[in-house]
């Protein structure tokens, strides 16, 4: 019983670090219906840039999100503007889903020539610290990374909610064609989203370089990762998501340690067959249909 | 006979002389290794083509089936022997039919969603294969990887009979592709990519028609698959499940042009030398990844139609052109210019 506690804990803590991720690929489908499949190695991207700024400046991990987050933001309003917005037609979605994957080859390919295949690690003084909360283990960098990932979703949300633009986006979210019509920018709209949500890959990929190892490959594990959370959750909802991605931190805590760690990340994966087969659209989903 | 289908059949005859002779007139193995593997990504692309580009549900998982393919006829070699030389090709068929079975159910499940859950469903599988892969030591091995036995094939002319086999399973793909976009299913698979609600409305039983095309689809790619596994004689997870087969596959089929019957063929035999050639020069670094991914993006974002859509377009605005004669003004002001 004792393990399995410390495995939810475990888990929860790990699934809220994919939680953020994961909001920036459902936050951009909902709005433009692209499925960001760079999104992966766009968070490893983030690690390597927080952890050169670590390893050459002293910069802190943690610390490194506000520096890395506004430079990303940048980059994915750049390639919004060159990559995504010249597809159109009725097979742009689909198209969007080869083209980001293309970029996502293109960030893999540049990392390896600039950082080689070596795995890497953020390591920062307090790296190998933990908590003892009622006799279980917490680890520092991952409560760390918890909190960090937990404050970043409350201030989307909060932006979401409670700012015109979050307005926009929502209204965008429900019928692209009345928002328009209610005078907004669809075009701003997507750019910025499009900007937030590779800022959320790179907050979260500054993160995640100091609580596992990386190297330029590791884009594939995270994607696959990431996009089961998304369809589990239902595409489009944010809220889905986060319950999704605590869902699989939790699942493959419990198989890792009751089980065999090997088969840890198959379980999340038959988890969602079997969901998909009772729910096509995914937890909070509507269900899609063809236009 | 109608004239097209004459014109069909020999470009067909015209195609497998031409590429069929091929590695009976030239020798040199790295130029007929280039050849096995151009068939091979064309096979791919045809097999890719005949679901994906019919029924506009765009799958990434093929390379599991192709992985499933790989494994299924080395395990076969472990187990029950099937031979040497040209006897594991006879075996082949029923690689591809018994993995296309096997993958009904999952696909049944991941038709119940539509067109982007499906293809992160179908990308899903791919890293179920591989983890399976990984984790079946007992069968697969894990990452100690699968070792078949050598060919016992003349060394001389050691890669004719993987071309020739390649070649096969490219023919039977495009002659299935051509049979099935000339029937009743081509129809129904067409009608499917351009409205699918509407299709349903009309009593077409669309789950059946995307099955039955998957089902050819994914035979296809395990047979391709199992040939590539006994070219090699070692197979592990990453080469065998690799998403990158699967995404140059792909990339073809864009470039030739979807839904076309030769599109994918012209797609890889651009590519796969062109791919060859780089990987030979900038072999030892990443940078090939780099090119790669660049020569993906410029073939979306400015022939998202393909090569071969393009063409035929170009040559009918041509033959227009030519039909309705222009006033002799026009070409003196262009002799000007």
């Amino acid at each position: 019983m004792h393990q399995v506690v410390q495995a939810v804990i475990l888990g929860l803590l790990i699934g809220g670090v994919y939680a953020l991720m994961a909001s920036g690929l459902t936050l951009v489908f909902g709005i433009m219906k692209v499925i960001n499949v760079a999104q992966g190695a766009l968070v490893i991207l983030a690690a390597y840039l927080s952890y050169a700024l670590f390893s050459h400046l002293h910069v802190d991990p943690f610390l490194s999100i506000l520096i890395v987050t506004p430079a990303m933001f940048v980059l994915g309003v750049t390639v919004q503007l060159v990559f995504v917005r010249s597809l159109r037609g009725p097979d742009a979605p689909e198209l969007s889903l080869l083209v980001t994957w293309a970029l996502a080859l293109g960030i893999e390919g540049v990392l390896s020539v600039i950082f080689n295949t070596t795995y890497r690690v953020s390591n920062p003084s307090y790296a190998d610290r933990s908590w003892d909360l009622f006799g279980y283990q917490v680890s520092v960098v991952r409560a760390f990374a918890f909190l960090a990932s937990a404050i970043l979703l409350g201030l989307l949300s909060l932006l979401l909610t409670r700012s015109r633009f979050g307005r926009a986006v929502r209204a965008t979210v429900q019928n692209p064609t009345a928002a328009t019509l209610l005078g907004v920018d669809a075009n701003r709209v997507q750019t910025l989203s499009f900007g937030l949500g590779v800022s959320l890959a790179a907050a979260a990929g500054a993160v995640y370089g100091v609580i596992y190892p990386f190297n330029p490959g590791s884009h594939y594990d995270l994607i696959s990762r990431l996009l089961s959370i998304v369809v589990l959750g239902g595409l489009g909802s944010l809220g889905g998501a986060v319950v999704a991605a605590l869902a699989m931190g939790v699942i493959q805590a419990v198989v890792a340690v009751e089980f065999s760690p090997t088969w840890s990340a198959f379980s999340f994966f038959v988890v969602l067959l079997t969901f998909l087969l009772l729910r096509p659209q995914g937890i909070f989903g509507v269900r899609e249909r063809t236009l | 006979m109608s004239r097209a289908t004459a014109a069909t059949l020999g470009r067909g005859a015209a195609f497998t002389a031409v590429v069929g002779g091929f590695p009976f007139v030239v020798h040199a193995a790295w130029i007929v290794n280039i050849g096995v593997l151009t068939l091979m990504y064309a096979a791919l692309a045809t097999a890719w083509n005949l679901f994906s580009g019919y029924t506009g549900y765009i799958t990434l998982g093929q390379a599991a089936f192709f992985g499933l393919g790989a494994y299924t006829l080395g395990i076969a070699f472990e187990h029950f022997g099937i031979g040497s030389g040209y006897n594991p090709f006879y075996a082949l068929p029923l690689v591809g039919i018994g993995v296309a079975f096997a993958s009904l159910p999952v696909a049944w499940i991941a038709l119940r969603t539509r067109h982007m859950t499906f293809a992160i469903v179908t990308l899903t599988v791919l890293f179920v294969v591989q983890q399976l892969a990984f984790n079946l030591h007992s069968v697969t091995h894990g990452t100690t990887g699968l070792m078949l036995p050598t060919p016992s094939f003349a060394i001389g002319n050691y890669d004719r009979p993987f071309y020739l086999a390649m070649l096969a399973v490219l023919l039977l793909g495009l002659g299935i592709c051509w049979v099935v976009l000339r029937s009743k299913l081509g129809l129904m698979l067409l009608a499917i990519r351009e409205d699918e609600e509407k299709a349903r409305g009309l009593g077409i039983r669309v789950t059946s028609a995307k099955l039955i095309a998957w089902w050819l689809s994914i035979a296809l790619t395990a047979m391709v698959g199992g040939i590539w596994a006994y070219y090699l004689t070692f197979i592990y997870p990453e080469s065998a499940v690799d998403p990158l087969v699967m995404i140059g596959a792909v990339l073809m089929t864009f470039l030739g042009g979807r839904g076309t019957l030769w599109g994918p063929t012209i797609g890889a035999m651009v590519l796969v030398p062109a791919q060859q050639y780089t990987l030979l020069q900038l072999g030892a670094s990443q940078l090939y990844l780099v090119g790669y991914a660049a020569v993906f993006m410029v073939v979306l974002l400015l022939l998202p139609r393909g090569i071969l859509p393009s063409l035929r377009s170009g040559l009918a605005r041509l033959r227009e052109r030519r039909r309705t004669k222009r006033p002799p003004v026009i070409r003196e002001e262009r002799a000007h210019a």
